[in-house]
């Protein structure tokens, strides 16, 4: 392989994708390795700390089932806090990977083999968090079943006109797409390791889940057909789930959240949090795993631009909200914003600003964009900027709402807090799980991206 | 003795290249029952082994307008029908607030229909295959590139074909059995 070109644009010779010249067989020894090996120390002292935090999420679910879910601190008129915050902070993180996974395909982004799968599962374990807030915060769970239009003794069925069912269908039309998405892309992959299974166990499980594929190429013109289709659908799958969670806002009539910018805005920041949580495991993982060949500093740059791109958006959102809310001449609007930056809550908003619009603003310097500190620190700058911004426009918008005498400060219990712990416990119990037991890169697909997968060599007629 | 029944021919090449011109060779000698098996697609195999292009598409169109249908049904029933009740003066059959859950719906159907037709036009899951016995195959899906001829194809002999597998670069070949 030639020498490393960074940074160059010229599509004859753009940046290599793989490094440190590996041939196919390589591509899969290493790949394949974490599945292969005996799990390293690290991975079994992180999973201890995840399954701690699984169990923490599972008493603090069964307390709420329990006592009810007076537990947390929601009150008149502040009827949604942390469960909300939780809910669309995870679903936010859950974007990148169908981004990556499906937008960057259909534009051709061949950078995206090799940290799509890893996004994607992501996204899943992101989307499992997320719904375990919406399951819950209906207070009686046995009945959550009353959210999907199931015929039932009372003959009552979900109210079609309401945003919160929209956002039902959506949100689980997301998690079962992208998992069907995902799987599909595992296949060719989970035939590989079951092809190389030197153990019973793993003959067996990765045989049935690779449902018996051998490469042929009737398959594979099928398959790429069903991946091109499939990127296609998420596409507008993707944006269209972050706008019906802004509807949930913005179709009621609170000021501060009746505004026709949320759902464009939504979407940039969920693409923006997203990015930020990829970066941060990528980060980790390409080290730990020893994946830099193929996780290269190329991909973490690209990725900090989008972060520098969407975090930009997203503060030519926060100072559209402003100039509308004046424009508007309503002075409801206007009272909302103003206490939104200078009320009680002044402290959340502040956070916000300083971690969504400012911190991301240093990627325009190519050296901190190619620091590995400086991007991890930024990312989980960019994380805590993202919960601070669903917690300021929840909270903030309803703590003062339409009568005085009702206004209220609203603080959460621990309960909520622990609740949010743990669901952090969740997603990164999966995560580690995927680590281990999936091959955390594409395979085949980083294998096509290859100069020797091109059966046209230079000098060959096309 | 057993009769053993035999499914064809398996010839292995050296890259990616090799294998798109052999299968070119095979296609033009009129082989029809013969498949390449590859770790990663390869760009202009479809055309260079001769083969129709994917069906999936149609299949996708039509689970996607039967998810929207079903969707502009259930909705319409139950909001018009099922369920009467007037909630923030709307009307009963308020089509513009049914548009969100249309527009899952079809997204969740054909995308249904995206990954079942493809294991149906696959015919998989398929958890035996004769070629799984082959120990030499057991690359194809790492860094493996190989070619079957099946001997159902009416131009299948067992010594001239292997001999053919040979002449365009084949760099084993094997008798694989049922």
């Amino acid at each position: 392989m030639s020498e490393l070109v960074v940074g160059n644009d010229d599509p004859s010779k753009r940046t290599p994708l793989v490094l440190g010249g590996h041939d196919f067989k390589s591509v899969s020894d290493i790949i394949c390795r974490p599945v292969e090996a005996k799990a390293p120390q690290w991975w079994m002292i992180a999973f201890g700390v995840s399954v701690s935090g699984l169990c923490l999420l599972i008493a603090m679910l069964s307390k709420l089932v329990w006592s009810g879910i007076g537990v947390w601190g929601l009150n008149n008129p502040v009827m949604w806090g942390w469960d909300l915050v939780g809910f669309v902070f995870w679903v936010g993180i859950g974007h990148a990977g169908t981004l990556i996974s499906a937008i960057l395909f259909l534009f051709r982004q061949k950078w995206r083999t090799s940290i799509n799968r890893f996004a994607e599962a992501m996204t899943i374990f992101a989307v499992m968090s997320a719904g375990i807030y919406i399951v819950f915060h209906v207070g009686r769970v046995w009945v959550a079943y009353y959210l999907f239009p199931i015929p039932n003794s009372m003959g009552i069925w979900p109210n079609f006109r309401s945003p919160l069912v929209w956002d039902v269908f959506a949100v689980s039309t997301y998690f079962t797409i992208s998992l069907l998405f995902w799987f599909v892309g595992l296949i060719p992959d989970l035939a590989t390791i079951r092809d190389r299974a030197t153990t019973k166990t793993r003959k067996i499980w990765y045989g049935i889940f690779s449902v018996g594929w051998r490469g042929a190429n009737r398959h594979w013109m099928n398959y790429e057909r069903a991946y091109l289709i499939l990127a296609a659908l998420s596409t507008p799958l993707v944006l269209s789930v972050h706008s019906i969670v802004s509807f949930d806002f913005a179709v009621s009539q609170v000021p501060g959240w009746h505004t026709t910018i949320f759902p464009p805005y939504f979407v940039a920041g969920a693409i923006f949090s997203g990015f930020a949580m990829v970066v941060t495991l990528m980060v980790a993982a390409r080290e730990l795993f020893n994946m830099k060949d193929f996780m290269t500093m190329h991909h973490l740059e690209t990725m900090n631009k989008i972060i520098l791109a969407t975090g930009t958006m997203v503060g030519y959102a926060y100072g559209m909200e402003f100039f509308m809310a004046w424009f508007s001449g309503n002075t409801f609007e206007q009272y909302a914003f103003i206490n939104r930056a200078f009320g009680p809550y002044y402290w959340a908003y502040w956070t916000m600003v300083s971690c969504n619009v400012i911190s991301p603003q240093l990627f325009w310097f190519k050296k901190i964009r190619r620091s590995i500190p400086m991007m991890f620190i930024i990312s989980i700058f960019v994380n805590i900027g993202m919960w601070f911004e669903r917690f300021v426009i929840t909270v903030t918008s309803l703590h003062r709402d339409f009568l005085p005498s009702s206004w209220f400060y609203y603080s959460p219990t621990w309960v909520e807090v622990c609740q949010f712990i743990g669901s952090f416990g969740l997603f990164l119990t999966f995560f580690l799980l995927f680590l281990k037991f999936l091959p955390i890169i594409a395979i085949s697909e980083v294998k096509g991206v290859m100069p020797a997968a091109n059966p046209h060599q230079p000098g060959e007629e096309h | 003795m057993t009769t053993v029944k035999l499914y064809g021919l398996l010839a292995e090449y050296k890259d990616p290249s090799a294998l798109i011109h052999a299968v070119e060779k095979l296609r033009d000698a009129g082989y029809k029952n013969f498949e390449t098996y590859s770790p990663f697609p390869i760009h202009g195999m479809d055309s260079a082994m001769g083969i129709k292009d994917s069906v999936l598409g149609w299949i996708v169109v039509a689970c996607g307008a039967t998810g929207l249908a079903s969707a502009i049904a259930l909705q319409t029933w139950v909001s018009v029908s099922a369920y009467r009740v007037v909630t923030s003066g709307k009307l009963l059959f308020s089509f513009q607030a049914f548009v969100p859950v249309c527009f899952e719906l079809m997204v969740l159907f054909a995308g249904f229909g995206a990954v079942f037709g493809m294991f149906a036009l696959n015919g998989l899951p398929k958890l035996y295959h004769p070629l799984f016995k082959n120990h030499r195959f057991r690359t194809a899906t790492s860094h493996g590139f190989f070619v079957t001829v099946e001997s159902s194809d009416s131009r299948f002999s067992l010594e001239g074909t292997a001999r053919f597998l040979q002449e365009i670069g084949g760099l084993s070949v094997e008798v694989v059995e049922e």
